[in-house]
């Protein structure tokens, strides 16, 4: 059996650290010079590709994979100086139209017919949208099989054993590659791009490409209606007796 | 400058590169992180045994593991109550 193929996407995202703000017009969240990295749900993606091959499941190639802005380049850049192999980058310009979750399924299934790949491993969300909707929509275009909320990963020639969390506990599913995982919290710990790795990093491959190489022009389907911060916290009150309480309950409708 | 030396002075100028690069990120500010780091290389130029340098090295290596561990711990936690927590 030559090596598996696999296909990491990434999405470059405010920092999780950043609170974030509404502009003005309330129709986004402010993005200009507010800073951003990786979401971190795909560097445990990252860290499982690399994590598998370290346990010597054969993998004969590691691809990161990120649309959006030229400054997803350094998110590829942390990619590869973690240990994927080489990189694409589908530039799409702030000023465009931007990927929905259904866009970048689309895109991804052409990549992954481009580079024949076996196993996708996505970050269950990013941190920004919070759709949680592309690795399950990507497996439903290509008619794979797929694991959500993955916390744990075998793999034993082409049969993969995840183990997925689900409310209140886990739940474990086998299936043949090719295959989809979406990668949960507790999978692994993600290690840390350190500097000589990223200069290392900077050698390796990054392809650009556009949206027109994969013969897609994708319109925007949503429209954000309106975007506002949530609402502040309002303090709790002190009541003097019980009566108080009651009436207090009968206003908020709790009885 | 006798070779091993000199192997060790490029040692200690890497690990001090490295740790400087984590420490952009530092909670309480790159400032805060810098001089600190800074005082703590410089109040140990006087080493010459190399056995000392040796064990400074290590020590830096092991400090560069904590504050990777520390980042981990502090991304893992904010996206724990973010996600995790019903």
């Amino acid at each position: 059996m030559s090596g598996l193929r696999v296909l990491v996407p990434i999405k470059r995202v405010i920092d999780y650290a950043v609170k974030p703000r509404v502009n003005r017009a309330q129709t986004a969240v402010e993005t200009a010079n507010v800073k951003h990295s990786m979401n971190p749900f795909d560097e445990l993606s990252i860290e499982e590709a690399i994590r598998l091959r370290e346990r010597k499941v054969p993998i004969q190639e590691i691809v990161a994979f990120s649309a959006g802005p030229t400054k997803s380049q350094d998110i590829l850049r942390t990619a590869m100086a973690m240990g994927a192999d080489r990189s694409i980058h589908v530039v799409v310009e702030e000023k465009d139209p931007q990927l929905e979750p259904l866009g970048v399924a689309k895109l991804l299934k052409k990549v992954v017919e481009e580079q024949k790949s076996d196993l996708v491993i996505l970050g269950k969300q990013s941190i920004d949208d919070d759709a949680s909707q592309t690795g399950q929509m990507l497996a439903g275009l290509l008619g794979w099989p797929q694991a959500t909320q993955a916390s744990k990963v075998d793999i034993s020639d082409k049969t993969v054993t995840v183990t997925k969390e689900v409310d209140g506990g886990v739940e474990t599913v086998k299936a043949n590659l090719p295959m989809i995982i979406t990668t949960d919290l507790r999978l692994n710990e993600p290690r840390y791009a350190s500097l000589p790795n990223i200069m290392k990093a900077k050698k390796k491959p990054l392809e650009k490409k556009t949206l027109k190489d994969y013969g897609l022009d994708e319109q925007p389907r949503l429209k954000t209606v309106k975007v506002t911060e949530p609402p502040p916290r309002k303090g709790g009150v002190k009541v003097d007796d019980v009566d108080g309480m009651i009436s207090k309950l009968k206003e908020l409708g709790a009885l | 400058m006798t070779a091993i030396n000199r192997t060790l002075r490029h040692q200690v100028i890497t690990i001090y590169k490295e740790l400087l690069y984590l420490g952009r990120e530092y909670p309480l500010g790159y400032d805060y992180y810098r001089t600190r780091l800074h005082k703590a290389f410089a109040s140990q130029q006087h080493l010459t045994d190399e056995k000392k340098i040796k064990e400074g090295i290590e020590r830096a290596e092991y400090v560069k593991k904590e504050i990777e561990a520390l980042y981990y711990l502090k991304r893992y936690r904010a996206l724990r109550q973010r996600y995790d927590k019903v």
